[in-house]
């Protein structure tokens, strides 16, 4: 066997995985920089007494909600930081269902952020020590799109795992209840 | 006063019963280790051999068709009721799952209303860090006190009488992914519990604490140097493949016995006549093998130790680096049997790999080990070395998926135990029929959180039917005969000495079937699932009563207590694939029902 064989070869691979990479979305190795916190004390509550929102949407949002790189890094977060064991691939167990249409502590972007970052006092712990808050971020762009919340375009059709679960490109958009606002 | 007359005048069943057994040549229970019915049930396994065999017999194959409803009594819990009621001199004691609320109930009075309600407060975070529902598997009574652990770590004792506390002692810790959902048992005046968290990276331990103060007289842990384990120079397994200093660091790669299970979650037995406990061992962590080559010493085995000091007397590994999540923790029932012309005292063990075990007390050696449902995932247990021989086109590996797996991670049986009459000499079994796809994956240990690295998918065995309920006999290794159930059987069972076997179904028929031949005799539905464990008592007034708590969850109901999306086949570490229509056949709420005949 040549020993130069696996040389080539693994040059063509290079070439082919490059000239591939061209057409795929432009992702950047760091995100900008978008504020030194997660809303920390993002309200799930949808009662606010006199009338006023306690506190505009955060405009961070926007910068994660149906974004596909966010969503992408989420996804792999989502299982290398154990969200698996405890969510599943989105039916629950330990914690609660996320592919559902029932969100405990508010499905906009900034509320689960902040449930992720905070922790509910029911069994979801706080991540904030343990994860940068981008991707706290992130993984919350991920947890949205479990319901199909985001664009189609936006999701990621391969799994994380080898699991027979339905791509979240196929995925129904389930309504999001509870503390869910229509401008989200 | 008429009901004490009658009480007193009332034969006990048992009395009659067990001088009537022959001994030559049939199954039954060490007298010390199982006494005379006296129409309590304090332990979740009746007695020290945890029979679950009620001594009474008013209630028979004849009559129990008229059995009619007594009363009713809801605990406010929408988690998975797991544990029995107790019944203590014309008190009910009930322990709920989590927040683990106490109460005790008159039975001298019309309708059973409250005594007193204990609540411990239990740690809210705690229900994030419980594997499989926030169960618990019940109290205990000793002298005066009622004895229970709660989710988040704690063992406390109640005056049974008052209702107030005499002491808490806490055990596990929350931080490290520690619960504890098993019923602790008190004997010789310690309290024995142990750790869940087996699926969170934890090291498992069995502590004794001392029944009148509450503190901690020995733990021993289930991994580690043997010091910690306590193994000293008493220590003698049976087998080779168990013997060695220090296997429980050895057989892992470095420092992986520090996060590698072993937890005690399930029952402990006692045998007062050689002072020797007995309990299974949990499975080793993570479920992806994987990442822990060698036996994984101390997990998924049995362990005999002194009840006095804790010292290791003897340890068998039933499945040595389990792949497949088969905790050893099921019920162990002691039992003496004929056995090649000779009586011997031996424990019973239907165990989570799906093999009928019947072993020494005295030493381990494995006598037999015949499957009670379907296996493919192992060949046999090789009877000359002890060792369970692999079936390895089975074998998980990372990165692809092994599928058609059985039985299932929840194995052939899960906890839930069996009941064993000394009248019939069999064992009544409710267990599962499930097989599984499993997928490993690297698991990444974050404290506190799940430790698995697996995705799991769960279907019905071979015949389609998810669960039976199996009458065993122990010496002949054979079924007697076997009830399929459409789901899963995960209620406990109950036999007593008036030939009925009872048990529960996840879609909330309680039935009461003859013991002899396994025809169903009569059936209640209740108001949810049935999981908890029946029991049978005297009541004030001399009349044998049945009780049972329903209230749907565990990990086999997790789909319905815990509102789960039955979309995702991996939800609930993969067995909400094997119950998708459950949510649709009962709902959750726990409710205790109390039977008796009429008058």
């Amino acid at each position: 066997m040549s020993s130069r064989f696996p040389a080539n070869a693994l040059l063509i691979g290079l070439a082919a995985a490059a000239l591939l990479s061209c057409d795929r979305e432009e992702r950047h190795s760091r995100s900008k920089p978008v504020g030194e916190t997660v809303p920390a004390a993002t309200s799930p509550d949808t009662i606010w007494p006199g009338g006023t929102m306690p506190q505009a949407p955060d405009p961070r949002a926007k910068v994660y909600d149906n974004n596909a790189p966010a969503i992408s890094e989420g996804q792999f977060l989502y299982t290398r930081m154990n969200c698996v064991g405890c969510h599943s691939h989105g039916g629950g167990g330990m914690g609660p269902a996320l592919i559902d249409d029932e969100w405990r502590y508010g499905g906009r972007i900034d509320q689960i952020a902040s449930s992720i970052a905070e922790g509910r006092p029911n069994g979801m712990p706080s991540w904030r020590s343990k994860l940068t808050d981008d991707q706290i971020w992130k993984l919350a762009a991920y947890v949205r799109s479990m319901s199909g919340q985001p664009s189609k375009d936006a999701v990621n059709s391969r799994s994380e795992s080898m699991s027979a679960t339905t791509p979240a490109t196929l995925m129904r958009r389930a309504p999001a209840h509870t503390s869910d606002t229509p401008d989200q | 006063m008429t009901a004490c007359n009658r009480s007193e005048k009332q034969p006990l069943g048992s009395a009659e019963v067990y001088s009537t057994i022959p001994a030559g040549n049939h199954a039954v229970a060490p007298p010390g280790a199982s006494p005379r019915d006296d129409g309590n049930w304090v332990m979740p396994g009746k007695d020290y051999a945890a029979t679950r065999f009620s001594g009474l017999n008013q209630i028979t194959p004849a009559n129990v068709d008229k059995l009619a409803l007594s009363f009713t009594f809801s605990t406010a819990t929408t988690h998975g009721y797991e544990a029995p009621p107790l019944v203590v001199n014309g008190t009910m004691y009930l322990i709920t799952p989590f927040p683990n609320y106490l109460y005790a109930l008159d039975l001298t009075k019309a309708g059973a209303p409250i005594k007193w309600v204990f609540k411990p407060k239990p740690l809210a975070a705690s229900q994030g860090v419980a594997c499989c529902d926030t169960v618990n598997r019940g109290a205990v009574f000793d002298a005066g006190k009622i004895f229970f652990n709660t989710l988040d770590g704690q063992t406390i004792a109640v005056d049974a009488k008052s209702g107030q506390q005499v002491w808490r002692t806490q055990l596990g810790d929350i931080q490290k992914g520690e619960t504890i959902t098993m019923a602790p048992l008190v004997a010789g005046g310690k309290v024995l519990v142990g750790n869940a968290g087996g699926e969170m990276g934890v090291r498992g331990w069995i502590a004794a604490l001392d029944e009148d103060s509450g503190k901690l007289t020995w733990r021993a842990f289930n991994t580690g140097p043997d010091k910690e384990v306590l193994i000293g120079s008493r220590f003698k397994p049976f087998y080779a493949m168990d013997r060695g200093k220090d296997l429980g660091v050895k057989t892992w790669p470095p420092e992986a016995w520090k996060i590698g299970g072993g937890t005690v979650w399930g029952w402990v037995s006692y045998d007062p006549e050689t002072n020797l406990i007995y309990y299974g061992v949990g499975n080793p962590g993570p479920w992806n093998p994987d990442q822990r080559p060698g036996d994984n010493k101390w997990t998924t085995g049995v362990f005999a130790r002194d009840l006095n000091n804790g010292e290791a007397v003897w340890f068998y590994q039933t499945t040595p680096h389990d792949l497949f999540d088969h905790d050893d923790i099921n019920e162990i029932i002691l039992a003496d049997i004929p056995w090649n012309g000779a009586r011997r005292p031996v424990m019973f063990r239907p165990a989570r790999a799906g093999f009928f075990y019947v072993q020494d007390r005295r030493t381990g050696q494995v006598l037999s080990a015949a499957p009670f449902g379907y296996v493919n995932g192992y060949r046999g247990v090789d009877l000359e070395t002890g060792r369970m021989i692999p079936n390895h086109d089975k074998d998980p590996k990372e990165g692809r998926v092994v599928r058609d797996i059985c039985p299932a991670a929840p194995g052939a049986k899960d906890w839930n135990p069996s009941a064993f009459s000394p009248l019939t000499g069999l064992v009544y079994i409710p267990h599962n029929n499930l097989c599984m796809d499993f997928g490993a994956m690297e698991a990444n240990y974050i404290s506190g959180t799940p430790y698995v690295g697996a995705d799991v998918k769960m279907y019905a065995g071979p015949g389609g039917n998810r669960g039976a309920f199996t009458a065993w006999d122990p010496i002949h290794q054979k079924k007697v005969w076997e009830i399929p159930e459409d789901l899963p059987v995960w209620s406990p069972a109950l036999v007593t000495a008036g030939g009925v076997a009872f048990y529960g179904t996840m879609d909330g028929w309680f039935k009461a079937v003859d013991a002899r031949n396994g025809k169903q005799l009569w059936q209640f539905k209740a108001g949810s699932g049935i999981i908890g464990q029946p029991i049978s008592y005297r009541g004030p007034d001399g009349r044998q009563y049945i009780a049972v708590v329903a209230g749907v969850g565990g990990w086999a109901g997790a789909i319905v207590s815990g509102k789960m999306d039955p979309g995702d086949p991996t939800g609930a570490l993969g067995f909400a694939n094997a119950v998708k229509d459950l949510p649709m056949k009962t709902t959750a709420g726990g409710m205790l029902y109390v039977f008796t005949l009429p008058r």
